[in-house]
């Protein structure tokens, strides 16, 4: 199938026009003739290339009343991306080449978007002994990230070891920061908020005092290391500082804690409930600013669906999460790209490029929109405006922070390798 | 406690001069009934019952001797028991304030500004039954304006006033609204 | 007023309106005949999800003693309980007809969620939730007040001017939460005196004063002092090792003969219950001629009376509360 996508910005800049045959970008000018392909108006529209996400949680196997990798990856599709990395916490978890593939073979069969999972780095997330880590390296997955995501590699020999090990087969270890002992019970961000509501307070410095800890392990072993979901200004300051000294390590930042703050936990709504917490003001602030300048490399949307019993309740036995595939990128444009602080150059920049390479995907996604590239694209509508309704989303889930709130932009497109896995109605007839 | 404004259509039936007459033949004839002032105990109904009360009270000393406005005068908010507490928003409770020696054998003079349906006073003998037991219960009122609901009767009435259902009659008070007066207003048209 | 979540949600006029209203309910609790027929035909449901015998009976009093049918239920909840059987429970209750809710239970907000949720068309009365708030221990705390250092004549008064010293384990306290937000609704001037590990991050937004030394607070000369409870439970390293000892916390937070006697003679002494005897507070205060312990029992039932009255006795609500 052939595709002419017409006049769109490619990463916000002037317009081109694209066409894509197959698999592949093949040819991107200012002006192209239609020559019998299907006609795409991108008039207005941003073009980027296919976005990336670093941390999401597909629930299959084992928490199928959530998600399953059809529904997530086509949540993804609708979301702009062509790739997720699916973390390991799965039932039964993921710490063996047979569940690595059963969940690539997962997403290969639904066709939205290229998963490639992420094995755990422990036995069962217990924080014990490493998994398999070379297994699921040389499996058909190819597993690069590893990750006990949802909880935290908190014995420092053990996460030296796995630092270690991973450097054979170039991989990286994507720490969980959250200090256990300091956090037991913990609901919500300690601090004014929590002391007046009553619910137990998660300190920052449960977050800063691993990731402190981590980058000085990986300096000293010589590996590379990624954190996940940074949240507190603290964060920023310790990875400003490693990067400083030249340490390899590289950090996520999710959309909702560039938006929302421990203010929203008044009202009890659990859908608020997330781990890390929601924190104040300034750390909101403090993680535009280290996004901006790069201190945080990628912005990973740590998508975590629930079904509605798991939310509908007390806070204190509501499950943490929220939904985020669909939501991510109009999040970015309004907290970063709308008040000046990124460009679509950039936004191309931490959700596609930078992910793809620290997942070591980047031969295949995040490449740039050029001749002969995979054509892995998004197009997204800057200009329009959607009130968030989660039982109009792709996702199983309905947990989005963002319901009844009024967002900008909308995706258009989602193209994986030439083949359109997202098409929004309004592009789908085709235009003289 | 403020008081709720005069409509304009209000006309006064009864001036300051009225209500002081009215409440000194009722005090007489209290103690007339009764004899003197022995064992008598005034109850206002809280709000506008409890300053004609004290005011009474004070006239009866001041034929009496032997009578003590402050040991025999109190109030008995009937508010709790009401049978239409649900047809309005919550109201606030009035005080309940009962003299030094109970209400037990004695004779007790409820005390309120209008006897209209007489759900009130239905009320106030439930709230007094809950009380004590008196010996007897009488009943003095500035003004009746007819409509009984209840079988319910005044012994002492300061104005009979015939009036419609659709006219309101608003007694005021010196001690809660500044001044003494009783006006009708509304009615048919 | 339609619900009771919070002591933060009263303003000084609606304190004071509840502290009027139960003080014409404690002069009725006085006399032979107690019961009133005010709220005869409306269903008050005790939903417990925490053991308390002593506040759930002081509800169920409070609820008779103005002839409203109590229906008590005891939920037994494990500890994570899933959103099913609050909401269940919830619609159940809903379905028998309950016009009002009393909840205690664990988790805090959980009464929060039922006034919000639209499980429940009646009032919400929160009996105590989590860590959070417990209004109706506060406002019997402040009418106790009120009745003894508030001059002859209380109606329509507050506290301006009293000091309050409330000592204990501040952290974990939700009537410490509720008693400082009403507290200084009334005017009184709170000192919160705890060992740090006891006192929340966060504390110095609170409207209250803040101290380590019990001893300097009671040298101050107050005019009362509450004692929180405290758990023994919390002194061990399972329980989160907030202090090293019981007598290490005796020692130093302890109200003892020695600082019963620092008070000043009007001091009124002060316990929400259950005691530790000898932990927080020793026998010799706990019985002390200034103790009000027992008093401010019986005055929960007067609260409690005047909350279900204010919330149930009238008919259509007011649009703005």
């Amino acid at each position: 199938m052939t595709y002419l996508i017409r006049q769109a910005r490619l990463l916000g800049e002037d317009p081109v026009d694209v066409r894509v045959e197959g698999e592949t970008v093949a040819a991107v000018a200012p002006r192209l003739e239609a020559d019998g392909a299907r006609v795409i108006d991108a008039e207005g529209l941003v073009l980027l290339p296919g976005l990336v996400d670093l941390h999401t949680h597909l629930r299959e196997p084992g928490r199928e009343d959530a998600e399953t990798v059809a529904s997530g990856t086509a949540a993804a599709a609708a979301g702009g991306f062509t790739a997720v990395h699916a973390m390991a916490n799965t039932n039964p978890v993921a710490d063996t080449a047979g569940v690595v593939e059963q969940v690539w073979h997962l997403g290969r069969r639904a066709g939205h978007a290229d998963v490639f999972p992420v094995g755990a780095v422990t036995v069962g997330l217990a924080g014990e002994r490493l998994a398999e880590l070379g297994a699921m390296a040389d499996s058909a997955a190819r597993v690069r990230v590893f990750s006990d995501d949802g909880m935290c590699v908190h014995d420092p020999v053990v996460m030296r070891r796995a630092l270690e090990y991973v450097k054979a087969f170039d991989g990286v270890v994507a720490q969980h920061a959250q200090e256990p002992r300091l956090t037991e019970g913990a609901q919500m961000h300690e601090g004014v908020v929590s002391a007046q509501i009553g619910l137990p307070g998660w300190p920052a410095v449960a977050e800063e005092a691993i990731i402190a800890r981590d980058v000085l392990l990986a300096e000293h072993v010589g590996s590379r290391l990624h954190v996940c979901h940074l949240s507190t200004a603290g964060s920023v300051e310790i990875v400003r500082w490693a990067k400083a000294r030249g340490i390899d390590v590289t950090a996520e930042v999710t959309p909702h804690h560039l938006v929302l703050t421990d203010e929203e936990a008044r009202g009890y709504d659990a859908v608020f409930k997330v781990n890390p917490p929601l924190r104040t003001q300034a750390d909101v602030d403090a993680v535009r600013a280290g996004l901006a300048d790069g201190t945080i490399d990628i912005v990973a949307t740590d998508h975590a669906p629930h079904p509605v019993e798991d939310k509908d309740c007390e806070w204190v036995a509501a499950a943490f999460g929220m939904t985020g595939l669909e939501t991510a990128l109009s999040v970015v444009q309004a907290a970063m790209v709308d008040t000046g602080l990124l460009t679509w150059a950039d936004v191309a920049r931490v959700m596609s490029t930078t992910p793809a390479r620290i997942g070591r995907v980047d031969h295949l996604h995040g490449r740039p929109v050029a001749v002969g590239e995979p054509a892995n694209l998004t197009l997204v509508d800057p200009a329009a405006r959607r009130t968030i309704d989660p039982a109009a989303q792709t996702t199983a889930s309905p947990n989005s922070p963002f319901r009844g709130r009024e967002l900008p932009g909308t995706v258009l497109a989602t193209f994986l390798r030439g083949r359109p896995t997202h098409l929004d109605a309004r592009l789908a007839e085709a235009r003289a | 406690m403020s008081s709720p404004p005069v409509p304009a259509d209000g006309r006064e039936v009864l001036g300051p001069g009225d209500v002081s007459r009215a409440l000194t033949r009722i005090a007489h004839e209290i103690l007339e009934h009764n004899k003197g002032a022995d064992g008598l105990v005034l109850l206002g109904i809280p709000t506008r019952g409890l300053p004609l009360a004290e005011r009474l009270a004070r006239r009866l000393a001041d034929v009496e001797p032997d009578f003590d406005p402050q040991a025999q005068c109190g109030s008995l908010d009937i508010t709790m028991h009401r049978d239409d507490l649900h047809r309005a928003p919550v109201r606030p409770l009035g005080e309940t304030r009962l003299p030094v020696g109970g209400v037990d054998d004695r004779v007790v003079v409820l005390v309120d500004d209008v006897l209209f349906s007489g759900r009130t006073i239905r009320a106030a003998l439930d709230a007094l039954s809950d009380v004590g037991r008196p010996r007897a219960v009488r009943l003095a009122v500035l003004v009746d304006r007819g409509h009984r609901e209840l079988p319910i009767r005044a012994d002492h009435v300061g104005k009979n006033l015939p009036t419609a259902t659709s006219e309101r009659v608003q007694v005021l008070v010196e001690e809660v609204d500044g001044r003494d007066a009783v006006v009708i207003s509304g009615g048919a048209s | 007023m339609r619900h009771l979540l919070s002591a933060s949600d009263l303003d000084r006029d609606t304190a004071v309106r509840i502290l009027d209203t139960a003080t014409e309910m404690a002069a009725t609790q006085g006399r032979e005949i107690k019961k009133l027929p005010t709220l005869r035909g409306r269903t008050v449901v005790n939903l417990f999800f925490e053991d308390s015998t002593r506040t759930r009976i002081s509800f169920e009093t409070a609820a008779k003693r103005l002839s409203a049918d109590v229906i008590n239920f005891a939920a037994k909840g494990s500890s994570v309980s899933k959103g099913e059987s609050l909401k269940d429970t919830a619609l159940t209750l809903q379905a028998m007809g309950a016009d009002a809710v009393v909840i205690r239970h664990h988790a805090s907000g959980a009464p929060h969620l039922l006034a919000s949720s639209g499980w429940l068309a009646g009032a919400v009365v929160n009996a105590g939730d989590g860590t959070h708030q417990h209004p109706t221990q506060a406002l019997l705390d402040a009418f106790t007040l009120r009745r003894h250092l508030g001059g002859p004549d209380t109606a329509g008064h507050d506290l301006a001017g009293l000091r309050v010293v409330i000592v204990g384990d501040v952290l974990h306290s939700r009537v410490a939460r509720s008693n400082v937000d009403l507290l200084s609704t009334l005017g009184a001037e709170v000192t919160l005196v705890a060992p740090p590990t006891l006192l929340p991050v966060g504390v110095s937004a609170w409207p209250c004063r803040v101290s380590y030394h019990l001893d300097e607070a009671i040298d101050a000369g107050p005019d009362a002092v509450m004692m929180l409870r405290v758990q023994r439970e919390r002194m061990s390293a399972a329980g989160g090792g907030f202090f090293p000892s019981p007598l290490e916390y005796s020692r130093r937070y302890g109200l003892d003969a020695r600082r019963l006697a620092r008070l000043p003679s009007h001091a009124l002494v002060m316990h929400p219950g259950p005691m530790n005897r000898g932990l927080e507070i020793s026998a010799e205060a706990a019985d002390s001629v200034r103790s009000v312990i027992v008093e401010q029992v019986a005055n929960g039932v007067a609260v409690r009376m005047a909350v279900l009255y204010l919330l149930l006795a009238g008919g259509p609500k007011e649009e703005n509360t």
